[in-house]
């Protein structure tokens, strides 16, 4: 039994008159408030902000932190999400103050290191991905997509078509067909094969002239390289559609093959998968966008661009056929100059070593737990692969979510769980390259050990965690009889 | 020399893993990449650099920068230089926040569970709504989704934005409205404020919602209560985007009748950072919350009784919905939120009135001093917080070209989003400025003009 107490909100330990904060006084003459704001403007009541010293503040979310698990603190094998090692340096490199603390509307002649650094950084990405050019603005990978659909979206509209679907693969991740509905489109999800690639004759079936784009993730969220990928653009093309490359699995394929490459029109990439960003937790990400010839003149504006002849960084805000902005000042530049930084110590045999290492420890690793686990689609993996536990639950009621709490118990975070949705009982686990040999064993010896202990005692999996502060949440009541904030 | 820090695995290692699979080499591995798709080649980018020289690397480039520490500047128009304490740095520094997800496995992550749960309500008591999500990209993303779902609330499909309105939100929510097919319609300027004629003759029926911002671009204060009032007599939503930090002195929108409030957090506890990673606040009433997007946190219990917060109201979300979702975001600032609620916390408050007072009196000063300057006038005269606009009598750009080799930054030239006020300078006032800075500014423009 856990001995944890509830853990107390910030508000709970308020006390009145306590402060924490330092100011200077006020150096000019004050006037009296009211003689500057109308009356009704005066807020009358404070927000009730808690009132502590600086060391109870601090000692509150040590605490909190410590009831949060990082890459730091161990492996964080969830699929899809390549939760790779946040180098130092690179938090190091975004804090100097010639980057953190530059204003964005600053004139361009004042930030002009600022724009080359995001100027390189659009040409290595566009060289990475065989695209002729990139934006930096998108803030997420979803934001992404939805900048390269409305590209999409405006590419047609030039050239006077009115295309209104989008396709996406039922292995699709949700936030594909919810893109295409933000963007304006309808989805039409076309099925996989039984190699876990798209069904050709189901994707000739679906393609015409309404066809806007089809989104694809290469390799695929199973883990697989789409083989076919030629013919599927060919398809594509052949009814004046483009192609999308949700760049979520990119870590996969660097110095391999490029999306460009492949036949692919717009791509996006998740910095904070493949490029070392952190995820902060749910967020910031940075979500750039490279796009073919064709589509320069949709990209969101403005653009940064080399002026040669006078040896010059600048926003080019003259793009009549842009989309506009997708989001506030130049994307989120702190996270960018994390990425450069990786991409800098990288060089090109370094990231294709990180794909090489990648898809070596994924093949490692689905070897080694394919006896002990059902293995939906036997061939070589990429940077992950997906497993079923389905003869757990079928065979002793142990469902894939209790295998993935019981791992908690062995200090690792889950792999990615029910999702592909087109795998029963799906469990998807990305090692990434930073792992070392001995962190996947440790893994791979604990989902053996829960596979035994699923047959033989199955209690043991069925009621865990049992090591963590808080047992498994009662998320039905949370959202039935939502409590969203604290009740003073 | 090891140049791949990041990279563990050893050669003896890797040549016994190829063994178990019984293969040979790596490139067996790479056998399901056709041929044609095939790179065949070196990336064509340069070369890696160790620890040491991308250092030297990256203060070479940053060194081209006029940083804002070595500046005393004005500049605010959407992004604030705000002093942050040095606690706000130590929490978020922390790896088990910034290394870790999005907290989908409770169990392991009520840290960063409880500190959004933290967050929603700071930015409801600061804004005076009922429930906050998890934050969004920025304020101008948020601004554009706060228009989403008052379309999806009164299923119209028309929103009236003021040109008061910051300029890259109402880019933003061109683009965004454009998606869903929604028209934007803007409202005139009378004297730095909306026009209420203009806002009355194109208010009806047919309006989804009415967007303003408070203060707004030139730091000015609407009058929300008559705005919200003409808003919803339309039964359309009234929208509000806020600066968070004037929320220590100015009546909250919720008090106004606001049915979504908004606006960028950066100002709390973030750097400006050239624009980003921000935070976007975005909070309603009650009566929206299952039309609020991105995520939400949840309070419950575990399964033995303790209290305890989780990721929660996913019906709404993309990874249920999928092409039904009204908006396909799926991550928060989680990390700009925490800097967020550390602030706001670290301020308390007291604080939160203190450092908003700090801005009103020293922007007020800043004004009454550079409007006395001969060639300096006043463009509004309008109540304002701790942003105000001045026209003067030269080009804005080739002034502040001057400003800047006394170490000024100056203000925002309005004149390049609003050709009307060609010669016009936006200047913010925060509490790091000192009455020292303030003078040597008046002085400066008086020797200049």
């Amino acid at each position: 039994m856990r001995q944890e107490q509830d853990k107390a909100l910030i508000f709970e330990l308020s006390v009145e008159g306590r402060v924490a904060y330092s100011l200077p006084e006020l150096d000019v003459p004050e006037i009296a408030v009211d003689e500057l704001i109308p009356s009704a403007y005066i807020r009358k009541e404070p927000a009730r902000l808690p009132e502590m010293s600086e060391l109870d503040l601090i000692r509150h979310y040590t605490e909190l932190s410590k009831r949060n698990h990082g890459i730091d603190d161990g492996f964080y094998p969830l699929g899809s999400c390549t939760m790779k090692y946040n180098p130092k340096r690179n938090e190091r490199m975004a804090r100097i103050p010639g980057f953190a603390q530059i204003h964005p509307l600053q004139p361009e002649e004042q930030v002009q290191g600022a724009l080359e650094l995001m100027y390189n950084l659009q040409v290595e990405l566009a060289e990475i991905t065989g695209m002729d050019e990139v934006s930096l603005q998108p803030a997420a990978g979803a934001h992404g997509e939805w900048t390269g659909l409305m590209m999409i979206r405006a590419y047609h509209e030039a050239r006077g078509e009115k295309r209104t679907t989008v396709i996406v693969p039922d292995s699709a991740h949700g936030t594909n067909p919810a893109s295409a509905t933000v963007a304006g489109y309808r989805t039409v999800t076309v099925k996989s094969n039984e190699r876990g690639g798209v069904d050709l004759e189901a994707l000739r079936a679906v393609v015409n002239e309404d066809t806007a784009a089809l989104m694809l993730t290469n390799p695929s969220t199973l883990g697989l390289f789409e083989d076919q990928i030629v013919e599927i653009a060919e398809i594509v093309h052949e009814a004046g559609g483009l192609l999308y490359y949700d760049g979520a699995n990119a870590n996969a394929i660097l110095g391999y093959a490029r999306p460009g490459d492949m036949g692919f029109d717009v791509v996006h990439l998740n910095l904070h998968k493949t490029f070392t960003t952190p995820h902060g937790g749910g967020g910031p990400g940075s979500g750039p966008v490279g796009v073919k010839k064709m589509l320069i003149p949709h990209l969101p504006k403005p653009r940064v661009e080399y002026d040669e002849a006078n040896d010059r960084y600048t926003l080019n805000w003259d793009r009549p056929q842009s989309i506009g902005k997708v989001k506030g000042f130049w994307g989120n530049f702190g996270i960018n100059v994390r990425a450069y930084s990786y991409i800098r110590t990288m060089g090109p045999d370094g990231l294709k070593q990180v794909t090489e290492n990648a898809v070596l420890n994924a093949n490692y690793m689905m070897r080694r737990l394919e006896p002990h686990y059902d293995l939906p689609y036997n061939q070589i993996c990429k940077h992950e692969f997906v497993l079923t536990g389905r003869r757990y639950k079928k065979e002793f009621g142990v469902k894939t979510l209790d295998i993935a709490k019981r791992l908690l118990d062995f200090g690792v975070h889950p792999p990615t769980i029910y999702f592909p949705l087109n795998v029963e009982e799906a469990i998807m686990i990305e090692p990434t390259e930073t792992e070392n040999k001995q962190t996947l064993d440790h893994f791979c010896d604990a989902m053996i050990q829960i596979a035994k202990e699923a047959e033989e005692n199955p209690e043991q999996v069925k009621n865990a965690p049992h090591t963590t502060k808080v047992n498994r949440l009662d998320e039905t009541t949370a959202a039935r009889n939502p409590v969203l904030r604290f009740e003073f | 020399m090891n140049k791949f820090s990041y990279l563990p695995t050893t050669e003896a290692e890797r040549n016994e893993m190829l063994k178990f699979l019984g293969v040979n080499s790596v490139e067996d591995l790479f056998t399901d990449i056709p041929e044609k798709a095939r790179l065949g080649r070196d990336l064509n980018i340069p070369k890696a650099l160790s620890e040491i020289e991308l250092t030297r690397y990256f203060n070479q480039l940053a060194g081209k920068n006029k940083n804002l520490d070595d500046h005393i500047s004005f500049l605010g128009a959407g992004a604030y230089q705000h002093y942050i304490p040095a606690v706000v740095d130590a929490i978020v520094s922390r790896s088990e926040f910034y290394t870790a997800y999005t907290p989908y496995q409770p169990e392991i992550s009520q840290g960063m569970l409880q500190a959004i749960f933290e967050y929603q309500t700071v930015v409801c008591e600061l804004t005076g709504m009922d429930v906050s999500n998890a934050s969004m990209y920025d304020g101008p993303t948020a601004f554009g989704e706060a228009a989403f779902i008052a379309c999806a609330a009164t299923r119209r499909s028309k929103v009236l934005v003021a040109r008061s309105v910051n300029p890259e939100y109402r880019n933003v929510l061109q683009t965004y409205g454009y998606g869903q097919d929604i028209e934007v319609v803007e409202i005139g300027i009378e004297n730095g404020v909306i026009d209420m004629n203009d806002l009355e003759s194109k208010l009806d029926d047919t309006v989804a919602g009415v967007l303003v911002q408070y203060p707004n671009f030139f730091g000015g204060i609407e009058d929300l209560q008559k705005i919200g009032e003409l808003a919803h007599a339309q039964k359309a939503l009234f929208v509000v985007s806020v600066n968070p930090i004037a929320m220590g002195l100015l009546e909250a929108p919720g008090h106004f009748g606001a049915d979504i409030v908004v606006g960028e957090g950066q100002s709390l506890g973030n750097s400006v950072s050239f624009g980003g990673p921000y935070l976007g606040m975005l909070a309603v009433k009650k009566e929206q919350v299952r039309r609020i997007p991105g995520r939400v946190v949840g309070q419950t219990t575990d399964l033995d009784g303790r209290r305890a917060f989780v990721l929660t109201l996913q019906a709404r979300e993309q990874h249920i919905r999928r092409e039904k979702a009204s908006s396909n975001i799926c991550s928060n600032q989680a990390l700009n939120a925490l800097a967020a609620t550390v602030y706001a916390s670290y301020m308390g408050k007291k604080g939160m009135q203190d450092v908003a007072k700090l801005n009103l009196q020293k922007a007020h000063y800043a004004f009454n001093r550079l409007t006395a300057v001969p060639k300096v006038k006043a463009l509004f005269n309008t109540p304002f917080f701790n942003e105000f606009a001045i026209r003067i009598e030269g080009d804005v750009a080739e002034v502040n070209k001057k400003l800047l080799d006394a170490g000024i930054i100056g203000g925002y030239d309005i004149g390049s989003a609003y050709p009307e006020y060609k010669g016009a300078m936006l200047i913010c006032v925060t509490e790091l400025r000192t009455k020292e800075d303030i003078d040597l500014l008046a002085e400066r423009l008086e020797a200049i003009l």
